[in-house]
């Protein structure tokens, strides 16, 4: 589904990712692991199209089309979606409207999904403006329901939100990746920035990686992963043999 | 239904795109969500009809000579000396415009539609008074607006409006000029104990100049006044707008909301809050978007003379963030599509206690002008 080969992303004039080659198959989630500062966000927004971050060399191709220098809409209407781990706040655009305007969704089934994640009472509400962190990680599960992108990134689906409204954030991305659809059918796909693996609680990933300054130094298990992490820090994963 | 004078014929036999130009200030010739009518074509009173029990609208001069009590309002609010353009309205041997009377505990919340044109004259002159007496409700919408042929001309307009005890005045004035025509409005507000004044401001199509700066005087306890104001300026236009509040009672308060856009054009956004009693509040928001060069020059002014007053202002202008627009195209939508979506936000000042057909007029105004975005 996404072939990213030997890519090069600057920002502000400084290199931040370097050589990057990631194959994520229909039906497969990945994880991606990092410390802070690694390039996991800086690779998502490079994947997604966003201005600032300059891919100098290498490719990404999505469902066999080259994506490379496509403007971000274009790349949403091909199946990409990304749940934002600090979306802006917009005054004056009502959540509902938003769902409204970027969907074909009636009010009534836009309704019906904000049920599911419990924030209908916020869809007359400007879009994340006063939002708890909780607030603002459903808000972006419910556009992603709106939007049902075949690619998922979810950059920290797990930060800020407590254990309850984990619960019902694990299972709604779960749904979204298909994961209650057997493998062999399974269409979507996702990428997962998470730090603390909380969300391997709730769905499996077929794929973890480690990104460190900017360079993908292990591929594996992600279980395996974090628990190496965990336990010896990301220093392991530099010596790491599947470098 | 007392009929002064209706010849809607007239207003019928306009052309079709003038005619489309006063629906766009709110203007129903069928008045299907209207309680009332007032039409002046220049100097020229063509319609002037109320079916709302204990609602009068009459022409100013017959209502200075049917009331004499009218003439304490005439003049009393705005000073004739205020400026040049009030010693040229008070001038006038023949004084034009609209008295409304919302009489002793009437409440009507169909609109009230009071329509200026400004089609062969160089300059019209208007002076409109709205007195809302103790308990009475009453709402207006003001639809200012020029031929779509008229090239040059002015409008001076003084409105005094007077919101009795307990008494409740929505003001709506939307406006739709050309870009040769100069406006003055002049406009003071009275509240009195327990009133409630809202006023809403609308222009969004080019003109050349729009001068104002009205003010509410608030003297009698719990008053409170509103302020709402969403202003474009198109490229060789320029808006030189403020609003006042003067919290000279206790427990008065208000609030001067207003959003600018500039596409080309110059936008003074003033803004003057004066807590002068115990126990008053104000609030001054002013947000600036600029979306081509152009001006928004926000002046917001809080002064208080006492420990009592509570006063603030937040004012903010740039242009929209790229963050923003990029979000939204993440959802799907082009860029032109993300920056429509919110611009539209940033004028949506939902504004309470307006009636459902007020917000209407208000949001079709905001739909015009956004399609020139």
């Amino acid at each position: 589904m996404l072939d990213i080969s030997d890519l090069h992303v600057e920002v502000d004039g400084t290199e931040k990712l370097h050589d990057i080659n990631l194959h994520i198959g229909q039906g497969e989630t990945h994880i991606l692991m990092g410390p802070n500062g690694s390039g996991k966000s800086t690779l998502l927004k490079a994947i997604m199209g966003f201005g600032g971050y300059t891919i100098t060399s290498g490719s990404i191709v999505f469902k066999g089309t080259d994506i490379t220098r496509m403007p971000i809409h274009e790349r949403a209407h091909l199946g990409i979606g990304m749940m934002f781990q600090h979306p802006p706040a917009i005054s004056g655009l009502k959540l509902g409207k938003l769902l409204g305007a970027t969907s074909h969704l009636g009010n009534d089934a836009i309704e019906a999904l904000a049920q599911t994640v419990n924030m209908e009472h916020f869809l007359a509400r400007d879009t994340n403006v006063g939002f708890s962190g909780g607030e603002i990680k459903r808000s972006e599960v419910l556009q992603l329901k709106v939007q049902q992108p075949d690619f998922l990134m979810l950059d920290e689906p797990e930060s800020g939100v407590d254990l309850e409204n984990m619960g019902l954030m694990g299972k709604e991305i779960a749904n979204l990746l298909e994961k209650d659809v057997h493998i062999v059918n399974r269409r979507r796909s996702g990428l997962i920035i998470t730090h603390t693996g909380y969300i391997l609680d709730y769905l499996e990933a077929d794929q973890g990686h480690v990104l460190i300054d900017g360079r993908i130094r292990c591929h594996g298990n992600p279980r395996e992963i974090l628990r190496v992490v965990k336990e010896k820090g990301y220093g392991e994963c530099l010596r790491c043999k599947q470098m | 239904m007392s009929a002064l004078q209706t010849d809607v014929g007239d207003i019928e036999r306009l052309p079709e795109k003038d005619r489309e130009r006063l629906a766009l200030t709110g203007l129903e010739v069928g008045m299907q969500n209207r309680c009332g009518s007032f039409f002046q074509i220049d100097q020229n009173v063509i319609q002037t009809t109320c079916g709302a029990e204990g609602i009068e609208m009459i022409p100013i001069k017959a209502a200075l000579e049917k009331y004499d009590w009218v003439g304490d309002y005439y003049w009393n609010a705005v000073s004739r000396d205020k400026d040049k353009y009030t010693q040229y309205l008070a001038k006038q041997e023949n004084p034009q415009g609209l008295v409304v009377i919302a009489h002793e505990g009437v409440k009507v919340e169909m609109p009230l539609q009071a329509c200026l044109f400004l089609r062969d004259e160089p300059v019209q002159h208007v002076h409109n008074l709205f007195i809302a007496r103790e308990g009475s409700e009453i709402n207006i919408i003001s639809g200012c607006a020029s031929s779509w042929q008229k090239e040059h001309g002015a409008h001076i307009g003084v409105t005094e409006i007077y919101v009795g005890k307990g008494a409740k005045v929505t003001s709506t004035m939307i406006h739709n000029w050309n870009p040769g025509i100069s406006v003055f409005p002049r406009s003071a507000t009275v509240v009195e104990e327990d009133g409630t004044f809202l006023s809403n401001y609308v222009c969004m199509q080019p003109v050349n100049r729009i001068d104002m700066y009205p003010t509410a005087r608030l003297v009698g306890k719990n008053a409170v006044a509103r302020f709402s104001s969403i202003v474009v300026a198109t490229p060789g236009s320029t808006l030189d707008l403020g609003s006042r509040a003067i919290l000279g009672a206790e427990n008065a308060s208000a609030e001067l909301i207003t959003r600018a856009i500039t596409t080309g054009g110059t936008i003074i956004s003033r803004g003057h809050i004066l807590g002068e009693k115990d126990n008053t509040r104000g609030h001054i928001e002013c947000k600036g978007l600029i979306l081509k060069d152009g001006v928004v020059h926000a002046i917001p002014e809080i002064e208080g003379t006492l420990t009592g007053t509570e006063l603030s202002h937040e004012a903010a202008v740039g242009k929209i963030a790229r963050h923003e627009i990029e979000y939204l195209m993440a959802r799907g939508l082009s860029e032109e599509e993300a920056t429509a979506t919110i611009i539209r936000g940033f004028l949506d000042v939902k504004i309470s206690g307006l009636p459902a057909v007020l917000q209407e007029q208000i949001d079709a105004a905001i739909d015009k002008a956004e399609s020139g975005f």
